[in-house]
């Protein structure tokens, strides 16, 4: 009895320990859709979490659960996050939008960080990075490099996002080379490498010598390379290890600034509820190492883009700009609106082909 | 719309490789279902063969060794199947099952130091002047050793399964394995080779996709292929030819959908995407006057005191 006693004592002064202790540390939590080696998505969240844990050491205590299924079951793990203690927890796909904010309801002192949805609330922020930026470089190197003219576009589901990305690219590649013709192949998969090398596949045998892609596989790029003389580039995550060639440059989802500043406010006090959408500029998009297959003054026109997007000089979507039917869209020297960008369901002017609805 | 974008040769090439590692995995998967037995770990089986494949193409340096390799996956993996099914007795469907889940969570643990690595190439049969016919010659006479050898396989399926006394045994105790088992052929055994043959055959079209195919391995690139393998057993019903006919049809028409697009052909993209389901329900309508169907053990277990 006494020894059961002195146990129970010891188990009770052992949670009150760790529970002083948790109280020091801050608690960041992260809910991932795939696993943390996919090489793309995930992975690029996670390096953002191991940032978070280099800058503040022992100040804080990451966690994260992997391969979490959309719906009841992302749920399940934000609650157990919270119960155990997590001030901030990160989830990190479109899908865990309804989940976040009913879980954000029963616990309304811990703070959600919900990436590319549109539901806040006073302890949900959204959070998302203006990929288009990093196309519109891409479509630029796609449009100077190309000499059949034809760039292909492996296209994951016609949603505005993807859209967007493909009227960027389009726009840019256009610029440098009024002959440029886009071929755009829809996947309707985010993930699925054998559908995307076959994808990749039939554009390079139509005659594409570019191939952009918004899946996440790294499939289109060996399919590049056994073809030969085609150019790619990485998407979300850096994919160097095609470099130099075909992958000649790439989009990279950088998370780790954003996740260590939240985090800090977190731990001033100073957290409140906002709308993130950064890009170049803020160092969320980044643009993955140039290669020396890119000619020397593409590359350096390139990175002139590319600072001048940063600096907010200049606007990917800047008029005048007709959409495809003809109509006029963006006036001489008119900047495209947030709003019309997230809703982006049209194609550019010059881009053959129709949306699938 | 430009349909003189889509060049015929190359789109037959493409087609004639994507329907390879179906034709594969579902010929082994009909010598399985052939023996009474059904198996529904094939897309387990192929995962793990496309990781072996890969790993020890990689680590040999030889393509071929890793089709090897892959084979032996495929057959090691089959035979946790087999001890389940056939000594234990366990419930064959929910073995299959169990074996997908278990073959999708080992390869990613396999595969962890594979992700980015370039595997070794498998160099095109040099078929000499046979090449060199127009048309034909490029969409015939250009191809790997083992696409070549999947057409092997399905023919030799069918000549073992329709005259030789093995072919004989094989499809007696998939028929009735009591009456098999009366006339004194080792049943367990039968169907444990027959197994195991199916699970390496899966291996080798699952090392095709990660080999060939795509080339280079990705934690589940196998990505539902072997679910339509499954299919495609019954699609055939049960008939090597038919199989071979319907893997270039789903192959084909997978091909066809993504080349018509990058055509700019103004079909709405669902209706391509669900051709070859169309197309399955149609023909199984049409298969369905043929009664032969179904080997009449298939599924059921075999005990020798039953």
């Amino acid at each position: 009895m006494k020894r059961r006693t002195l146990l129970a004592g010891a188990a009770l002064a052992l949670i009150l320990a760790t529970g002083a202790y948790a109280q020091d540390k801050t608690k960041v939590g992260f809910v991932f859709v795939g696993p943390v080696g996919d090489g793309g998505w995930t992975y690029e969240h996670n390096q953002g979490r191991l940032a978070v844990e280099e800058e503040f050491g022992d100040a804080v205590e990451t966690v994260f659960v992997e391969n979490v299924a959309e719906g009841p079951d992302s749920e399940r793990v934000m609650t157990q996050m919270a119960l155990d203690g997590a001030d901030l927890i990160f989830t990190t796909s479109f899908g865990y939008m309804d989940p976040t904010i009913n879980v954000a309801k029963k616990f309304p002192d811990v703070k959600f960080e919900h990436a590319t949805g549109y539901k806040r609330a006073d302890n949900v922020s959204t959070y998302s990075a203006r990929f288009y930026e990093g196309r519109a470089i891409q479509g630029h190197i796609a449009g100077s490099m190309t000499e059949s003219n034809i760039i292909g576009y492996i296209g994951s589901y016609p949603i505005p996002e993807v859209i967007r990305g493909i009227n960027s690219a389009y726009i840019h590649a256009k610029k440098v080379n009024p002959d440029v013709q886009f071929k755009i192949v829809w996947a309707y998969t985010w993930f699925d490498p054998a559908k995307e090398a076959d994808a990749a596949r039939t554009l390079i045998d139509q005659g594409a010598d570019v191939v952009l892609q918004h899946t996440d596989s790294t499939a289109p790029q060996a399919a590049a390379q056994e073809a030969g003389n085609v150019i790619t580039f990485g998407q979300a995550s850096d994919m160097a290890q095609y470099a130099p060639k075909p992958r000649v440059s790439s989009i990279i989802d950088d998370w780790a600034p954003y996740y260590i500043a939240r985090t800090k406010a977190v731990m001033d006090g100073t957290w409140e509820s906002t709308d993130t959408w950064d890009g170049i500029g803020a160092g969320m998009v980044a643009i993955g190492e140039i290669t020396d297959a890119v000619p020397a003054e593409v590359k350096e026109e390139a990175l002139a883009l590319k600072d001048s997007i940063a600096s907010g000089d200049y606007h990917p979507f800047t008029g005048p700009i007709n959409k495809q039917d003809g109509s006029v869209w963006l006036a001489e020297g008119e900047t495209a609106d947030d709003g019309t960008l997230a809703g982006m369901n049209f194609y550019v002017e010059g881009i053959e082909g129709d949306i699938p609805q | 719309m430009d349909l003189s974008a889509i060049n015929p040769i190359l789109f037959v090439a493409g087609f004639l490789v994507a329907a390879t590692p179906l034709i594969f995995a579902a010929t082994g998967e009909l010598v399985v279902e052939k023996s009474g037995v059904l198996n529904l770990g094939v897309e387990g089986m192929m995962i793990i063969g496309a990781i072996c494949g890969f790993a020890g193409a990689v680590e040999t340096g030889s393509p071929l060794l890793g089709f090897a390799a892959a084979a032996l996956g495929g057959a090691l993996l089959s035979l946790l199947f087999a001890f389940l099914t056939q000594v234990t007795l366990a419930n064959q469907v929910a073995s299959g099952l169990a074996l997908t889940l278990f073959g999708l969570g080992l390869s990613s643990l396999l595969g962890q130091p594979y992700v980015g690595v370039t595997p070794p190439r498998l160099p095109d049969v040099d078929l000499g002047l046979l090449a060199d016919i127009p048309v034909v010659g490029p969409i015939l006479f250009t191809h790997d050793i083992i696409l070549y050898l999947g057409l092997v396989l399905v023919a030799a399926v069918w000549a073992v399964l329709k005259f030789t006394r093995a072919g004989l045994i094989l499809r007696a105790v998939g028929e009735s394995h009591d009456a098999a088992h009366a006339l004194g052929y080792p049943v367990k055994r039968i169907r444990t080779l027959a197994i195991v043959f199916g699970g390496a055959c899966a291996g080798i079209g699952g090392a095709y996709i990660s080999l060939i195919r795509v080339p280079q391995w990705t934690e589940g690139m196998t990505a539902g292929i072997g679910w339509i393998a499954l299919a495609l057993v019954v699609f055939a019903s049960w008939k090597p030819w038919r199989l071979l006919l319907g893997a270039y049809l789903f192959g084909g028409i997978d091909q066809l959908q993504l080349n018509l697009q990058g055509a700019g052909v103004a079909i709405p993209v669902e209706y391509l995407d669900m051709s070859p389901y169309v197309t399955t329900i149609v023909v199984l309508v049409i298969l369905s006057r043929d009664k032969s169907a179904a080997p009449a053990s298939l599924g059921r277990i075999f005990h020798a005191s039953s």
